[in-house]
């Protein structure tokens, strides 16, 4: 029986059950029907094998994609991919909360079009600049892991905070510095940045259309990946996740936990600075813009979506997180993507069926009924026009299109976060009662409200929702263990 | 060269001490959550932001700057109101549904969710919003008056945010150390697990303190936008690094410690943009340099107290 295996929660006494027998045979219990099956074939792969599970795919992709489609999901994916591998060092590993790693992908990107760029009038080939841009990153890493060493979790996260913002400030303003011996050097451009970037240029090999780009990142990726394995299968790898676990008994048992802290740094920024340089030359530029918070919280839903020490939730995250709003850019895509999903969570999470039936039944009754209503009583309701496409044009007879719909959306989106929350909150009927108009409200902010700003701040909400919900429903992410923590 | 420095000291040190009365209730918010639940409140400096924005809309509803339907202290005194009213209630509703679930949870994950809460507020007031700069201006609300000591200029603005700022400090002293619900609080940070078997409702103790310190965050952007003029929807963030940064130095955990490390920090900013070399640019640098030397030479703040690991 489950229920008597699985432990009681933690704020209850626990007396009398063997946690980790509890968890083993509830974790085989939980091995059950499609999903297990899957589970147990993927466990019985050879790490090759795993891989190849990723490479297939990634090689067969760039045949058919358009090269629009191949930057967009494929190259941009692959260097949020690196990028996130490099995280997963310091985070997933290590345990280190780094909040100021996108500042070392500047670096990298900053270094590369330093000597190899147009602007300044260098033209390094890759094969130099490349390792330079990493050597850099990862010495700026090891600059800013000193002060931190000493330092416990929260602290070094607001000191690597600070020091990111302090990256942008300093890529915005450094044309302007003097240096004792030097006199005026232009680090990096000014808020513009530095233009002209060279294209790749390795040993002869001149990387410049999208698909040799993409080919590039795949094998950079590949080779960083398999480096970080046997990084994590090593001793090393076995000392950061004891400074994970607990950094005190870590220290006990003699691990040197200030040097493996300083190398989770400085493996993480080199990592960083490597996928800043793929990135610059790839934008022939080298914007401050781009090192932003933003980023951040990209690659940290990359790592923790995936599950924080896991490398297949770093693939599987960065498809996700870059994927999913990319295909919301295009309106009708993004109408598809937004039901599929609803209608993906609701066939997941309610069971028996009949209930189910009834949410979706009375949540389309609903729509059509306010519709009829608005129609008949309040014609400005209904005024608005629906978007291009058939499912377009069946959601305009289903949903309000207010004719003053930004206003409507604002309140709409207030309410809708206070139902959610309220909904989490609820149990039983009542729970099921509220879900319909909370669907349909949700529906209704998304056509009036959110659709039009896929771009910028609707992606990024969703980013930071996820985190939120992630957090509270499964913190281990999608391919990460679940850690039990013992008091 | 003495008189050139000489002449801007005075407005520096007023600029610095009203900066940084706004930083210090920023970072008492920090301080008081940090010091009971050992969390980075990530979400701080956009509940404050958001309170600056309450405080925009209620002047707006009450008529607008230049005509309010209210007398213009009147107007003051509701913006504060319903912005610390708005703003406390938003802490709760955070720490509820995205703390509370995680108080047993590894250490990171309360972390990542208070960074998702974080670009969640601020990216809903970008929606929500838009974009552009308010202003709330002070200026046709409460007019350019100014008092002066000598050298010393003071506009009513900064007045307002200097003595409000020491009225709410001193209420918030007052009320930790001498009410039954600062009792609780204090017992809580000491110790949360003997706290709860002494009888203490923890979980209301702690979302008090949310409340508190939210409400302190809110008043303290309307005091930002009374003097400062300009907010946005990613004014938080600066703001809440900096107020962060205060309750390090002050010594996190320490309430007293948040007011002076916030004092600091303005002074700081204050002087170096005045004195130091591109400080108007790089500001925010000069502040970051203090915090890694705070932090190199007494790491546990200047009245905190040296954290002992025990097992």
């Amino acid at each position: 029986m489950p229920d008597e295996l699985t432990p009681p929660p933690v704020d209850q006494p626990r007396i009398g059950v063997d946690e980790w027998v509890a968890s083993v045979e509830g974790r085989r219990d939980r091995y059950q029907g499609v999903t297990g099956a899957v589970r147990r074939v993927w466990d019985g792969l050879p790490v090759w094998g795993r891989l190849l599970v990723f490479l297939v795919p990634a090689a067969v992709f760039p045949l058919f994609a358009s090269t629009g489609n191949l930057f967009r999901y494929g190259l941009i994916t692959l260097i949020y991919a690196l990028l996130a591998l490099g995280l997963n060092i310091t985070v997933g590993f290590a345990g280190l909360l780094d909040l100021g790693y996108i500042a070392f992908f500047g670096f990298g990107a900053y270094t590369y079009g330093f000597v190899a760029s147009g602007y300044t009038g260098r033209h390094w080939p890759a094969e130099l600049a490349i390792p330079l841009a990493i050597a850099v990153a990862a010495g700026v890493g090891l600059v800013l892991g000193l002060p931190s060493r000493r330092l416990v979790g929260d602290y070094l996260a607001i000191v690597t905070l600070f020091f990111g913002q302090a990256f942008v400030v300093i890529a915005n303003n450094a044309d302007q510095i003097r240096f004792p011996f030097f006199g005026h050097v232009d680090l990096t451009g000014d808020a513009n940045g530095l233009d002209n970037i060279d294209p790749l240029n390795v040993f002869g090999w001149k990387v410049s259309t999208t698909k040799e780009y993409y080919w590039f990142a795949l094998g950079a990726f590949v080779l960083a990946m398999t480096l970080i394995y046997f990084a994590n299968e090593s001793r090393t790898g076995r000392g950061w996740r004891a400074l994970r676990e607990d950094p005190l008994s870590a220290e006990v048992m003699s691990i040197p936990v200030n040097r493996l802290k300083l190398m989770a740094f400085v493996f993480g920024a080199g990592t960083a600075g490597f996928a800043g340089s793929i990135y610059a030359s790839v934008q022939t530029g080298a914007f401050p813009g781009d090192y932003d918070v933003g980023l951040l919280i990209t690659i940290y839903a990359i790592v923790v979506l995936g599950g924080a020490g896991s490398l297949a939730g770093v693939i599987v995250g960065a498809i996700i997180v870059n994927g999913v709003p990319e295909l919301l850019r295009d309106p009708n895509q993004a109408e598809w993507v937004f039901y599929t999903a609803i209608a993906i969570a609701l066939f997941a999470t309610i069971r028996p069926w009949r209930r189910l039936a009834a949410v979706v039944g009375a949540t389309i009754a609903l729509g059509f009924a306010l519709h009829a209503i608005a129609d008949a009583w309040f014609p400005r309701w209904t005024a608005g026009q629906p978007g291009e496409g058939k499912l377009a044009h069946w959601v305009g007879s289903w949903m309000l299109l207010p004719s003053h719909r930004t206003q409507l959306g604002n309140w709409a989106y207030v309410i809708l976060i206070a139902a959610v929350l309220v909904l989490t909150l609820l149990h039983g009927i009542w729970r099921t009662v509220l879900l319909v108009p909370t669907i349909y409200l949700a529906s209704f902010v998304w056509e009036n409200l959110l659709v039009e700003q896929t771009a910028g701040a609707t992606r990024f909400l969703l980013l930071g929702a996820l985190l939120v919900v992630l957090m509270n429903v499964r913190p281990q992410g999608l391919f990460g263990t679940a850690r039990v923590e013992i008091v | 060269m003495v008189a050139v420095l000489w002449s801007k000291f005075w407005d520096l040190t007023v600029s610095g001490v009203t900066l940084g009365s706004v930083y210090a209730l920023v970072a008492l918010g920090y301080s008081m959550v940090y010091g009971i639940l050992k969390l980075l409140n990530f979400a701080h400096g956009d509940v404050y932001m958001i309170g600056a924005f309450m405080g925009f809309f209620m002047l707006r509803w009450l008529g607008g700057p230049v005509d309010p339907n209210v007398a213009a202290w009147v107007a003051v005194v509701l913006m504060f109101l319903f912005a610390m009213a708005a703003c406390g209630g938003l802490g709760v509703v955070i720490e509820r549904f995205a703390y509370r679930p995680l108080r047993n949870a590894p250490r990171i994950a309360p972390l990542i969710s208070a960074l998702g809460v974080s670009f969640f507020l601020q990216n809903s007031a970008l929606l929500l919003f838009g974009a552009a700069f308010r202003d709330y201006d002070t200026f046709d609300l409460i007019g350019g008056r100014t008092f002066h000591y000598r050298d010393i200029f003071l506009s009513v603005p900064q007045v307002l945010t200097i003595v409000s700022a020491l009225a709410l400090m001193v209420a918030l002293t007052v009320l930790v150390s001498r009410t039954r619900i600062g009792k609780a609080m204090r017992a809580t940070s000491f110790d949360r697990e003997a706290a709860s078997m002494m009888g203490i409702d923890v979980d209301r103790v702690i979302a008090s303190t949310f409340f508190i310190g939210s409400a302190l965050a809110g008043a303290a952007g309307v005091m930002f936008a009374l003097v400062f003029g300009q907010i946005y929807h990613f004014m938080g963030f600066l703001a809440g690094l900096k107020g962060f940064t205060a309750a390090v130095i002050g010594g996190i955990g320490s309430i007293p410690g948040a007011m002076l490390g916030g004092l600091l920090v303005g002074l700081a900013e204050s002087y170096a943009t005045g004195y130091l070399p591109r400080g108007s640019t790089f500001q925010n640098l000069y502040v970051f340099a203090l915090l890694i030397l705070i932090i190199l030479i007494r790491p546990s703040g200047i009245l905190g107290k040296a954290d002992v690991n025990k097992v």
